[in-house]
């Protein structure tokens, strides 16, 4: 039991939060915003360049050979920053589907080019009826010839308009929620009819539409272990990201408290307004434990106690930063309602964490179903 | 980072729970599982078990019967003695009295007192809290007043926990009138024989009787038993303080506790299907799992940063612990309440349990459910209230 960072990962961690500090200023963040891929693929050059593109490849795929450990530092520091970046839709969600299928002509020829930062990747999986059931899977793959054609719409795809390649899920077989019969198909992004939008926290979404879309198949035998294994992987960067949000949050209301100054003294003096700012340092801190319970157990091969642990910090993560969030925001009083105040911001985007691969009752249900959350 | 146990740790904590399953007798632990509380003579014996073993105060100096472990030891260690329903060390003599003389007492104290202490050959209680001085204890007025080799103590204390048994009492007393609160105040050793000492037990809202007002009238104590310097006693008492606050989470107790939940709710019946088969049951009881998995990460986080404080220092962040796991320990204890149902009602004494010859009536441990509930409001009052303790954190971690 070691909570210390090694020497590589303390490097890690100095240097993306270098960056982060340096390239997402407000103001840089807001013209980011703006534009018209709601991105920078300067940035993304920045991220390759520092090795953080495949920071969880190995290294025989131009990866950093780190593993989760890795990958939470980078989130944390990105929910800092609140970092818009195709991240999660191509080094978590596709690269982890690309690292778990097992087929290594995929992985020689895709992980490299996502850790040099060539490619941009998305997962489209989430459909208008699933909610919250990853099983939930209607649009179909059937054999074309040497290959596979896509047939059906995807929903809310995280990055989905801007990726190059897109990996999608699509059912073989079965019923429209059976855990069997999905298989995972490559689709190249180039003519595919989709609708990109923004997110209310600043993200990027697309909706997309398969009409007999060649594929190459990346798993067209059951694909339902590896899509559960990338999604709680997936919730386990969410989970950090959701506390580097958490943490700046709380500091940014910390120093406002001391600065704000109401009836000729800081509100920071007033001792119902320290025990609540105490209240959010206790879900911080619940919550950062979680994130690393999440972070440890999303590499465990056991896949019911691994998705236990996933939903246990979902769950615990959700609510704290519900409170952490909604306290931030009357703490500061109005002008954390503005658009010009970071705090809103950082409310938004872990609103929308939420609701992302599962939202607090959703996870309850599972840990519910499975009888305990231990 | 790696948040796994090495080999070693896991091979100290399956010897420890195999001790503590076999060593202590079952009849002991499990009137701790079923929610009674340890006789005087049980937790004597439980603790002498212990001690043979080296295992009653394995956090004191080595030269005292301490066994210089790792701090993630000594967390193993509450853990499973927690788990396997084990009396704690009693925690006036280990966690308390003992620190303090083995790092401020002179060695005529640590030779007299602490294997004494180790072994519960004297059953200490503590005298701090006074009817006008809770949480702001600084305040206390009981006084100590020199008259030759002797201090004549005068006073009333209070809420002192199972004072009835006590042999010694360690008592804050004011032995400077004029100095600012927290500068007059020293820190006694007394004999609860000497004459002018009175205990009156008071009755708590379980039904129980845990806590005793004392009075000290004129009551004479050797000038040799004060410990550390005079007037010093408030930094001994925070540093006592603190030590009682890094075990306050009391996580394995609460582990056990959902355990024994969970084995009752096997048993009753909502309808056609077992409580413990029910969702909205279910979905209380994996709350407050979530809520404790990550109290228990956050206690190994604070177990861990403890090799880079100074020794003796209490970490702030253990007021985390203090304020979440004393709320977790009452939740268990709702959810027992929600399991045992209607059947909380029928009020029976602790020897009434014990020593009757008629069946029980309703489900198992349906006569503990609701005292206990009711007795443990008491955690987030104790130790530093939970008020207290964000004003701690408010001061000591977020700078106000």
């Amino acid at each position: 039991m070691d909570f210390d960072l090694s020497d590589d990962q303390r490097l890690l961690k100095d240097s993306v939060d270098r960056l982060v500090a340096d390239i997402y200023g407000f103001e840089q963040r807001k013209a980011l915003l703006a534009s018209s891929d709601g991105w920078s693929r300067e940035n993304w050059a920045k991220f390759a360049e520092l090795g953080l593109l495949g920071a969880n490849f190995a290294e025989q795929h131009n990866g950093f050979g780190g593993g989760a450990v890795e990958t939470m530092l980078i989130a944390q520091a990105f929910g800092r920053g609140l970092v818009v970046e195709p991240y999660l839709a191509t080094v978590t969600l596709a690269g982890g589907l690309l690292r778990h299928c097992g087929v290594a002509s995929l992985q020689d020829e895709y992980l490299p080019r996502i850790a040099a930062g060539e490619v941009t990747m998305c997962f489209a999986h989430h459909e208008r009826l699933a909610r919250y059931n990853q099983d939930y899977v209607s649009v179909s793959a059937t054999r074309a010839g040497d290959g596979w054609q896509i047939n059906g719409e995807k929903s809310l795809v995280l990055h989905g308009a801007t990726a190059d390649k897109i990996i999608v899920s699509a059912r073989i077989s079965g019923a429209v929620t059976d855990a069997g019969g999905i298989g995972l198909f490559l689709v190249d992004a180039a003519g595919l009819q989709r609708r990109g939008y923004a997110t209310q926290d600043g993200q990027r979404a697309a909706e997309i539409s398969f009409s007999a879309t060649p594929a190459e198949a990346v798993l067209s035998l059951d694909a339902h272990g590896v899509i559960a294994q990338t999604i709680d992987e997936a919730s386990a960067f969410l989970c950090a990201e959701a506390v580097g949000a958490m943490e700046d949050m709380h500091a940014t209301t910390i120093d406002y408290m001391k600065t704000r100054k109401q009836f000729g003294r800081a509100i920071g003096e007033f001792q119902v307004l320290q025990h609540r700012a105490v209240d959010m340092l206790v879900e911080l801190e619940q919550a950062r434990s979680m994130s690393l319970y999440a972070t440890m157990m999303s590499s465990e091969t056991d896949a019911a106690e691994r998705s236990r642990a996933i939903s246990a910090a979902r769950v615990q993560i959700g609510t704290s930063s519900r409170k952490l969030g909604q306290e931030a925001i009357q703490l500061h009083g109005g002008i954390a309602m503005t658009m010009e105040y970071k705090v809103g911001h950082y409310f938004k985007r872990l609103t929308m964490i939420e609701k992302t691969f599962g939202d607090t009752e959703s996870h309850r249900a599972r840990l519910v179903a499975a009888g305990t959350a231990f | 980072m790696d948040l796994s146990f090495t080999a070693e740790e896991r091979a100290f904590r399956a010897e420890l729970r195999d001790f503590f399953h076999t060593a202590v007798p079952d009849r002991i632990r499990r009137k701790l599982r079923e929610g009674l509380h340890a006789s005087k003579e049980e937790q004597v014996e439980a603790q002498r078990i212990l001690n043979a073993r080296g295992l009653a105060v394995p956090h004191w100096p080595v030269e005292w019967g301490g066994q210089n472990w790792s701090p993630i030891q000594t967390y193993i260690y509450q853990d499973e003695l927690q788990q396997a329903s084990v009396p704690s060390p009693l925690p006036f003599n280990c966690s308390m009295v003992g620190p303090v003389i083995a790092e401020f007492g002179s060695q005529a104290h640590k030779q007299r007192f602490l294997a004494r202490a180790a072994n519960l050959d004297d059953w200490w209680c503590q005298g701090f809290s006074e009817p006008g001085a809770g949480s702001d204890l600084a305040s206390l007025r009981t006084a100590a007043v020199r008259d030759g080799d002797h201090f004549v103590i005068n006073g009333q204390k209070t809420w002192t926990t199972l004072g009835q048994y006590a042999d010694w009492i360690f008592v804050l007393a004011r032995t400077d009138m004029a100095a600012k609160k927290q500068e007059g105040i020293s820190f006694i050793l007394v004999d609860m024989k000497t004459p002018g000492i009175t205990v009156r037990p008071i009755q708590t809202i379980d039904g129980g009787v845990e806590v005793n007002e004392v009075w000290f009238d004129d009551v004479r104590v050797p000038a040799e038993n004060l410990v550390g310097e005079i007037n010093k006693g408030w930094d001994y008492a925070k540093f006592l303080l603190g030590n009682e606050r890094t075990g306050i989470a009391r996580i394995g107790i609460s582990k056990a506790r959902l355990l024994r939940i969970r084995e009752l709710a096997a048993m009753e019946h909502v309808g056609e299907i077992r409580l413990i088969d029910d969702p909205k049951f279910r979905e209380k009881l994996v709350n407050v799992e979530v809520e404790l998995k990550a109290l228990e990460m956050t206690q190994l986080r604070v177990v861990a940063q403890e090799k880079y404080l100074p020794r003796g220092k209490p970490n702030p962040m253990s007021s985390v612990l203090k304020i979440k796991g004393s709320e977790l320990q009452q939740a268990t204890t709702e959810l027992m309440m929600d399991v045992i149902g209607p059947y909380v009602a029928p009020f029976f004494t602790e020897e009434e349990l014990e020593f009757r010859n008629e069946p029980p009536i309703g489900p198992d441990d349906a006569a503990t459910a609701a005292p206990m509930y009711f007795n443990m409001r008491k955690v987030s009052i104790y130790g530093g209230s939970n008020e207290i303790q964000r004003n701690i954190l408010a001061k000591a971690v977020l700078g106000f």
